[in-house]
């Protein structure tokens, strides 16, 4: 049985090694040609083959980041709520339609986005004043289409895969601490600081399988984001994605630069989601070594 | 003991299974292909009909992108690709032996807009390349009302709305921008996917409709299918001839039947703003790729069967679903080229 379940762990990282590596040798021309500039260079021209990630990378980083902004207050708020607060009768409804969420395909939160958030972002956007169109987070032609519903629809597609880790870290959290709060005198409130004081490394790590699901979501963002390969600091600017510029090309690709392109946008994201990981890693572990020293 | 039996097992499973594909396989003919998505609903169709006059003939299509349908025939994967953009003389050299291009049917590109208040707008090709190059901004422009006389323009910002997957429709569109403006030809240029200068990217026919229909002073390009069957407006275009042509079944008919004059014994050939009149510009062939001699010829000999019904009988089928027939000309050649391919 230890060999058994050893050689699966041992399977898992060789499938990883074996990703990286085909990713690595499919893209071959692309790493040659290129070299260090594909991370730097925003030009992405199929037909005089120049190929720059830089504005992928960003629109992926960016949407992603901005999903996280808006997703972590309300999946941690919800997962306070079912834990602490909710009354007993109202729990296992709230679970279920929570992770309902999870389970809706994402070209129906991109049809969604098309119908309901693209127009509501550009009623928005006409809507504020002047002075703040004229501010750079804010500018740019009302189209809808744009960074802000494509990290509106990403953040609501990441919630329920935090909010229900988060709320079973809430639930692990032994009542022994929360006892321990009111016996020196806590209110409701400040016994759930307590819990979540307690839960915050588990906690980052539901905030961070959030983020990964953000990074790699295609259908639903290459629908609301306007497909634009520019880096911008505008919300409202149509921008583009690695997954979402790999969906679109790969099929119509015949060229083998622009091929080998789209898979190396493959590797970047690739190495992207293993950095975010590593680095999440790392930040579980600090804080865990913070608690015990 | 226990792996004996499963061998035993797997060798029985296998025997049965063997026997039984033997007999279902006997005197049928399976042959696959792949390529372009456009004219999926015509190939299927023939296809289909094919099966029903020699049941024992059966072709799966794959719609899986021209690009792809270019890889897959050199890479040998399927018998025969499709594509809506000819091959490049690279990409044949990358082929292992000789390709040979085949046109189906026909197919047009429309200009759709979404301007309130307007129903009616004409464009010359100049002034579409100008809007797509984002030199021409706001829809009352000087060069669109010159274009327009008496159709009153409001000052809304123009939204350019284009494909943003790889697409046969986005070549010919940009293929014909590149005729009319020599500024696109040298900063855009002609492929399946392009840098474009400006505009939001919808993903298929039905995203760029989508996005037109969403965004007030939005202008876009759809198949011309797809504007009749979803009912959207879309504007004539002015051809060499200097006359104002709606798509129509027989405006791009009529193109392809100028084109098949100067027709190039390879079929290769471009036949956006073509000259002539009643002759719709934004039109193109869109082709199946056939090697010249194909390693099966038992297969070869059943396509070419296939290839004689689809050139004669099976182009009556394409106007129901809104492509072009070839015309009379262009068959013929066809016939004669038909001849070329190595079945013995």
């Amino acid at each position: 049985m230890k060999y058994w379940t050893g050689a699966i762990a041992l399977l898992i990282v060789a499938i990883v090694a074996g990703v990286a590596f085909v990713l690595w040798d499919e893209a071959a021309l692309s790493i040659r040609t290129f070299g260090w500039d594909f991370w730097r260079t925003s030009v992405w021209d199929p037909v005089a083959g120049e190929f720059g990630a830089r504005p992928f990378i960003w629109g992926t980083l960016y949407s992603s980041i901005l999903a996280l902004l808006i997703a972590t207050p309300v999946a941690i708020g919800i997962a306070v709520f079912l834990s602490d607060w909710c009354p007993h009768a109202l729990r296992t409804p709230l679970v279920f339609l929570t992770e309902l969420l999870a389970a809706i395909p994402s070209i129906v939160y991109g049809l969604w986005g098309i119908f309901v958030l693209v127009p509501a972002v550009r009623e928005l956007q006409l809507a504020l004043p002047d002075w703040i169109r004229a501010m750079p987070l804010f500018s740019g032609p009302p189209v809808g289409v744009s960074m802000l519903s494509a990290a509106v629809v990403l953040a609501i597609m990441i919630v329920p895969f935090t909010s229900s880790v988060a709320r079973e870290v809430l639930k692990s959290v032994p009542a022994s601490q929360r006892e321990a709060a009111y016996a020196v005198g806590a209110t409701r409130w400040e016994a759930t600081v307590v819990a979540l004081h307690n839960a915050r490394t588990g906690i980052l790590g539901a905030v961070m399988l959030g983020f990964g699901r953000a990074l790699g979501e295609t259908m639903a963002v290459t629908m609301v984001i306007g497909n634009n390969p520019q880096a911008k600091w505008s919300l409202f600017a149509p921008q583009y994605t690695m997954s979402a510029v790999i969906a679109n090309e790969f099929t119509e690709a015949a060229d083998q630069l622009h091929l080998d392109s789209l898979v190396e946008i493959g590797l970047v994201l690739f190495v992207i989601t293993l950095v975010v990981n590593l680095a999440s890693r790392a930040l579980v572990w600090r804080l865990n070594r913070a608690r015990t020293a | 003991m226990k792996n004996r039996f499963s061998n035993r097992t797997l060798a029985a499973a296998a025997a049965i299974l063997a026997l039984s594909t033997g007999l279902i396989a006997q005197g049928r003919i399976q042959i696959t292909g792949a390529g372009a998505t456009f004219p999926n609903p015509i190939y299927s169709k023939w296809f289909s009909e094919y099966n029903k006059l020699h049941p024992n003939v059966e072709i799966n299509y794959q719609s899986v992108g021209s690009g792809a349908g270019i890889r897959q025939i050199t890479n040998g994967t399927v018998f025969f690709g499709a594509t809506d953009g000819p091959m490049t003389n690279d990409q044949k050299l990358a082929a292992p032996g000789a390709i040979l291009h085949f046109p189906t049917v026909l197919g047009a590109v429309v200009p759709v807009f979404n301007v309130s208040g307007v129903t009616q707008l004409k464009f010359t090709g100049p002034l579409l390349a100008d809007i797509f190059l984002g030199k021409i901004t706001r829809w009352n422009d000087a060069a669109i009302a010159k274009v327009n006389p008496g159709v009153s323009l409001p000052s809304t910002e123009i939204t350019v709305a284009h494909r943003s997957d790889g697409s046969g429709t986005t070549y010919i569109w940009v293929d014909y921008l590149s005729k009319v403006s020599p500024e696109w030809k040298q900063k855009v240029g002609i492929s399946t996917a392009v840098n474009w200068p400006v505009g939001l990217g919808g993903k298929g026919n039905e995203g760029v409709a989508g996005l037109v229909k969403q965004t007030p002073g939005a202008i876009g390009y759809v198949e011309l299918i797809y504007a009749l069957q979803n009912k959207i407006a879309y504007g004539p275009v002015q051809n060499a001839a200097g006359e104002f042509v709606n798509a129509s079944l027989e405006s791009v008919t009529a193109a392809a039947a100028e084109a098949s004059a100067k027709m190039p014994a390879d079929f290769r050939v471009s036949i956006t703003n073509a000259p002539g009149k009643g002759v719709y510009p934004i039109s193109s062939f869109t082709w199946l790729l056939l090697y010249e001699s194909p390693k099966n010829k038992a297969l070869a000999r059943t396509f070419n069967e296939f290839m004689t019904w689809m050139l004669t009988d099976g182009q009556k089928f394409a106007k129901d679903l809104g492509y072009a027939p070839l015309p009379a000309a262009v068959v013929k050649m066809e016939m004669d080229a038909l001849k070329k391919i190595k079945t013995q």
